[in-house]
């Protein structure tokens, strides 16, 4: 068990380590974000940027424009939240190197409450031209992600949580080629970041009972990868999708699109249902709201 | 170079920016002409000789308030960096002069600019990147007096006084108006010097109309250690023009050919 924010921490200690131009920024939750352990052995290369994520947006726009590869990391409800605009028009509009990370993503963020519970974040991010979304499962998918952001050429948004949760990538990871953790004919789940878990632990309920689902690891939300969605609609019956997010403008949205354009398919979209959450242990919030493997197995069998 | 010299090009900035605006019929005249005289200094004194290469380690110049970009296009064609008759295409479809900066095929512009409050951020960052890679050159941004209503303004002055960022010069284009009114019947920024000075910056205040105060203002700031330089530069909206001198009503609107003939009437 280890927290997606960990897996950033590790990379972002190598690639520090390997290049001087790797910069970590961090706006006072340095500790939190992981990125603060860059700090600690290459002082040099962490930029303490204060409360202020706004100006930490454009210092680094700014480094980029140096030539630094800037990592800006807060909690995910003031990094997008605090700084769109900066992110429209300093980094995507102007194209340039900035590699924005999140943490705390989502409902289970738990206590902090609904203030700190960001779940629109994907439908902000999605909508900005140049822009990369990533939002690994695991651990060891989260780290994969950094070193691939790290030597990709443009803006990339990374969304990290902050509970601990099961490693189960093998370390496969290409930006916008989705993995398929599980082959089935019956239905197909199309999962993110920590529903990728619940949506595994379906699968196993499932079969079971007997029904044969597919389950696609959908670790980049943009340039999303359409092949794989496509594929799914056409060798399976329906489409689930399950992410810790609103269901309007992230995953389920991006699927969606794809499928309406090119192949109508049954689906359904497990995930925050248009409302905030509230404080609570992250487990109690998620069965409180809908995303566990109860509500993703449900969707399944309502499809077919 | 002496007085006339950078008068001359100042008058023929200003004429160009009639001119183009006229053409547009678009785009803010007043902010435009008032930075004539700063934006003259700023490239035919204060930038490096290395500005006008490609070396990544140049001397740079963000424009924050993006909108008066008139005079910067203009400015650029008096240097000879676009052909003037580009100018022409100010605002136009398929044009590189964007009604705001954009970086993409005019590499002068280093990013977009026109959400007030954010390339003041980003010129914090790329001196940063210059200090930590122990690189001499400076970088410049300039900002309007409207723009220092925005937060991020001043969550960028700490942070560039926080890392002594001594090779950054801002200055802010000191007209008093923004687009509704007087900035101190709005939300007032005096008194302006003690706050910024306040927030740990060398501040300097110059007549931006005056070429000899205005290059020694540049000059100044070079030599400052430790602290990073913000100029103060006491100017007029629509400077040159009579018609347009003072009036907070000229923030965003483009001359009819009538004003156009009287305004390069007045400016020859």
């Amino acid at each position: 068990m280890e927290a997606t924010r960990d897996g950033f921490g590790k990379a972002i200690v190598e690639l520090a380590k390997k290049d001087k131009n790797i910069i970590a920024l961090s706006a006072s939750v340095g500790d939190s974000t992981r990125a603060e352990k860059v700090k600690a052995i290459l002082p040099q290369q962490y930029v303490e940027c204060g409360i202020a994520e706004q100006n930490m947006i454009g210092v680094s726009a700014g480094l980029a424009l140096a030539g630094k590869i800037p990592f800006p990391s807060s909690f995910c409800s003031f990094l997008p939240g605090r700084c769109y605009d900066q992110i429209r028009q300093s980094v995507c509009y102007a194209n340039l190197n900035v590699k924005l990370v999140a943490t705390h993503a989502g409902l289970t963020v738990g206590m902090d409450g609904a203030t700190h519970q960001m779940m629109e974040d994907l439908a902000m991010m999605r909508a900005l031209p140049n822009m990369t979304i990533i939002v690994p499962a695991d651990s060891l998918e989260a780290e994969k992600a950094t070193l691939a952001a790290a030597s990709f050429k443009g803006p990339i948004y990374m969304r990290l949580g902050r509970e601990e949760t099961p490693i189960f990538t093998d370390g496969k990871f290409q930006i916008g080629k989705s993995n398929t953790l599980r082959e089935g004919k019956d239905a197909t789940i199309i999962a993110c970041g920590l529903m990728v878990h619940y949506s595994l632990l379906a699968a196993d309920e499932l079969k079971k009972e007997g029904i044969d689902v597919r389950v696609i690891n959908m670790h980049t939300i943009k340039p999303i990868d359409k092949d794989a969605i496509i594929k799914a609609a056409k060798e399976t019956r329906a489409i689930v999708t399950a992410e810790e997010h609103q269901i309007t403008g992230g995953l389920g949205g991006a699927v969606a699109e794809v499928l309406s354009e090119n192949n109508p398919a049954k689906m359904r979209r497990v995930g925050m249902q248009d409302r905030f959450g509230e404080s609570g242990k992250p487990i109690d919030l998620l069965k409180k709201y809908g995303l566990t493997q109860k509500e993703i197995m449900e969707a399944v069998k309502s499809l077919l | 170079m002496d007085d006339s010299q950078q008068k001359k090009h100042a008058k023929n900035i200003r004429i160009n920016i009639i001119k183009m605006l006229t053409k547009s019929k678009s785009g803010h005249t007043g902010g435009s002409l008032g930075m004539a005289d700063v934006f003259t200094s700023l490239y035919f004194h204060a930038l490096d000789a290395n500005y006008y290469t490609e070396n990544p380690d140049r001397d740079r110049f963000i424009l924050s308030n993006g909108h008066i970009c008139p005079v910067w296009y203009a400015t650029l064609a008096e240097k000879g960096l676009i052909k003037e008759e580009e100018l022409l295409t100010l605002r136009q479809i398929n044009s590189r002069l964007q009604g705001h900066p954009v970086n993409h095929d005019l590499k002068w512009a280093e990013l977009p600019t026109g959400s007030l409050g954010q390339g003041v951020c980003a010129a914090t960052g790329l001196a940063l990147g210059y200090k930590l890679d122990g690189k001499k050159s400076r970088v410049y941004v300039g900002l309007g007096d409207g723009e220092m209503q925005e937060g991020s303004v001043w969550e960028a002055l700490m942070f560039a006084a926080q890392k002594r960022l001594d090779n950054l010069t801002a200055f802010v284009d000191r007209n008093f108006v923004q687009q509704a009114g007087n900035t101190e019947d709005m939300i007032g920024l005096e008194p302006l010097k003690d706050k910024i000075k306040a927030f740990g910056w060398n501040v300097i205040e110059a007549d931006g109309h005056d070429f000899e105060k205005i290059n020694k203002a540049f000059d100044d700031a070079k030599k400052i250690k430790e602290k990073p330089t913000f100029i103060i530069f006491r100017t007029h909206i629509g400077q040159g023009v009579s018609f347009v001198l003072d009036n907070y009503k000229w923030h965003g609107v483009a001359p009819s050919e009538e004003q156009a003939a009287a305004a390069i009437k007045e400016l020859m």
